[in-house]
């Protein structure tokens, strides 16, 4: 596969912020995110919910104004953009909702909510061959034909997500932003779903970013991977490396949490205490620091740098030499 | 006598234009201190069982058609309504999946758990409310917290305060569903780890319904995996793990994404679940089944026990000696 893709850079991400202003101060849901992501690849973006991984998504499609940096899409800088500009753009940048139900009209017919993306950007000259695309894509995504009088309330949460990735995929677009996409679908649904998307992926030689707080999931469809704690990154590496050697405190106690369907592991866990401390106008230093257990003056003090600790292998913490004995 | 037997039971939800075929036959026992996990996918009829044991299906549409639930050798499903309210919240109790809906906004969390005890203890409000503050300190949350409003905890807290009510009276069963599918695995794992503990100390029965086979690994010590309303496999954690034999359970396995090894393609279950309205005949599995034969599509399988303990309902295993995958 890899020969296939191009080595080009189809994204880059340069200093993003997305801050909001709420009553009770300034919340900063994306702070410095920076990454580049070639052609064809996936990158993973995990995190707990509140880490502004979902935001990341949306600023990067423009669905949210960014506060600060810079997306920059096929070598265009597209932060900016507006009005017809940005809708050409949406052909080739297209996302995958988080839930269904919100973000499907719920008196649309199945049919009419695959068909409303096309007929936006008039991809089809005459009913029959709107009707025509509209069931070639549920087939691709798996939605059985006599379903496209329904409406969404009367599927299962399964077949509603599959309308959210038809919906996506009707305009052919180059670069998706999958934002949960089957985080509501059952394991054997799930795995169909992830084969498609990978299908999809090799085929039309597809850039996803793919956010999700499933670790099994991510490890599986990304090619790098991408740890956000409270909207700033924490660690990114290639996916295999982040699961064989993690060097965030975070990230260990992440990856431990997660139950494994094997009774022969046993494993150690580190049971992380309390929980996600407020976004909302943060103290200075590693947003970490209230539950790590390696917690040093200086990690309240000063914020981490974003240093590559091994080739390419980039970790946000003071102490990510200690801990792991990297100088060993 | 076991805590817990269901047998042969039949769960139908009629309606005008179509009958939904929720459980089928299912039968299994439970015993005292004894976890089972029932694993399925969505509509595989997990949360219609809860839901009978404790009888709070809406009828109609639910229709129990046949089969018996004994609680303590006594048919929950014969008991007057009146008789029912003293065992429901007192000695079986439910989590459900979302605790934003299954607790009051407008109440505080205090008063809530205090209801339960009220209800089944027949005590005063202020000896209540102090069981309460008791029940919520045992769930890790600070007594002072009984007088706020479930908006002002974080999903992981309330969950805990869910536990607590469901705990209050000290309950023989439990039957949770799918009680942290809605949180962070940093916040699952510490409420995973609580109820174990729980669990321990009240010597408890659980029912624990879940679609992740991980959790059922940390939990259970029996599983029972559902499909189209009907158990098609159970047995200890080492016979469903170790000595995997349905086909369906080795095609769930098959689905998760491995984190201990790397697998660039998943061998996922073709096709959809069959529409519970219109089962297919023979084995419900069949028209997903990769090892279906043309017996399977007109007989029903038997529940075979393969091995002592565990059943297995297909008919690759009507001669017991005859296949092992």
């Amino acid at each position: 596969m890899a020969e296939q893709r191009n080595d080009r850079d189809l994204l880059e991400i340069k200093n993003l912020k997305k801050y909001f202003t709420t009553n009770r101060g300034v919340l900063h849901a994306v702070d410095d995110v920076s990454f580049t992501l070639r052609q064809g690849r996936t990158l993973g973006v995990v995190g707990e919910s509140g880490c502004g991984k979902s935001t990341l998504g949306k600023t990067i499609l423009g669905l949210l104004d960014a506060t600060d940096g810079s997306v920059i899409f096929d070598g265009e800088d597209v932060t900016h953009l507006k009005g017809r500009a940005w809708k050409e753009k949406r052909k080739s940048m297209q996302m995958i909702f988080q839930d269904p139900m919100a973000s499907l009209d719920p008196r649309y017919t199945v049919m009419t909510l695959i068909a409303e993306p096309l007929k936006i950007f008039g991809v089809c000259r005459s009913k029959i061959e709107l009707e025509e695309k509209v069931r070639e894509l549920m087939q691709t995504v798996g939605l059985d034909e006599h379903l496209a009088n329904r409406f969404p309330h009367e599927l299962d949460g399964g077949r509603r997500q599959r309308i959210g990735i038809a919906r996506a995929l009707a305009l052919d677009p180059r670069f998706i932003v999958c934002d949960e996409p089957v985080s509501a679908l059952d394991v054997s649904i799930q795995a169909q779903v992830l084969n498609l998307l990978q299908d999809l992926q090799v085929e039309k030689n597809l850039t996803y970013i793919f956010v999700t707080h499933n670790m099994s999931v991510v490890k599986h469809i990304s090619d790098n991977i991408l740890v956000m704690y409270l909207g700033c990154m924490a660690e990114m590496c290639q996916s295999k490396e982040l699961f064989r050697k993690p060097l965030h405190p975070y990230t260990k106690g992440l990856l431990s949490a997660i139950p494994i369907p094997d009774i022969t592991v046993k494993r150690e866990r580190i049971i992380m205490t309390g929980e996600l401390s407020s976004p909302i106008n943060p103290k200075p230093g590693c947003r970490f620091a209230s539950r790590c257990p390696y917690t040093k003056d200086i990690c309240t003090k000063e914020t981490p740098a974003w240093k590559e600790e091994l080739p390419d292998h980039f970790v946000a913490c003071h102490c990510c030499r200690e801990i792991n004995q990297l100088d060993k | 006598m076991s805590l817990l037997e269901i047998n042969n039971l039949e769960v139908q939800y009629v309606m005008t234009d179509e009958t939904i075929h929720a459980v089928n036959n299912i039968s299994f026992s439970l015993e005292k201190g004894e976890c089972l996990g029932l694993v399925g996918e969505t509509g595989a009829g997990k949360t219609t069982t809860a839901l009978s044991i404790l009888r709070l299906l809406a009828s109609p549409p639910a229709k129990t058609v046949n089969g018996e639930i004994l609680y303590k050798g006594q048919d929950i499903l014969k008991l007057r309504e009146k008789e029912m309210r003293e065992i429901r919240g007192d000695e079986i109790t439910m989590i459900f999946q979302d605790p934003m809906t299954s607790l009051n906004p407008v109440k505080r969390v205090g008063d809530q758990i205090a209801e339960v005890i009220m209800q089944h203890r027949h005590c005063s409000k202020t000896e209540a409310f102090r069981l309460a503050c008791d029940m919520l300190n045992q769930v890790g949350i600070r007594d002072e917290r009984a007088t706020e409003f479930p908006h002002q905890f974080s999903g992981g807290m309330k969950q805990r305060v869910v536990i607590a009510m469901a705990l209050a009276c000290q309950p023989n069963l439990l039957l949770a569903d799918e009680p942290t599918t809605a949180l962070d695995v940093t916040i699952q794992a510490q409420v995973v780890e609580m109820m174990i503990a729980l669990r321990k100390q009240y010597q408890m029965s659980m029912i624990f319904i879940t679609h992740d086979l991980g959790l059922v690994a940390d939990i259970c010590d029996k599983v029972a995996i559902m499909y189209a309303g009907e158990i098609v496999e159970y047995g200890n954690l080492e016979d469903i793990y170790l000595r995997t034999s349905h086909p369906y359970t080795v095609g769930l396995f098959g689905s998760i994404p491995s984190l201990s090894k790397d697998v660039d393609r998943l061998s996922p279950i073709q096709g959809l679940p069959p529409n519970p309205a219109k089962l297919p005949t023979g084995c419900k599995f069949h028209t997903r089944c990769e090892r279906a034969s043309e017996k399977c599509s007109c007989d029903e399988p038997l529940f075979h026990e393969i091995e002592p303990g565990h059943f297995v309902r297909c008919h690759l295993f009507d001669q017991e000696e005859h296949d092992d995958g």
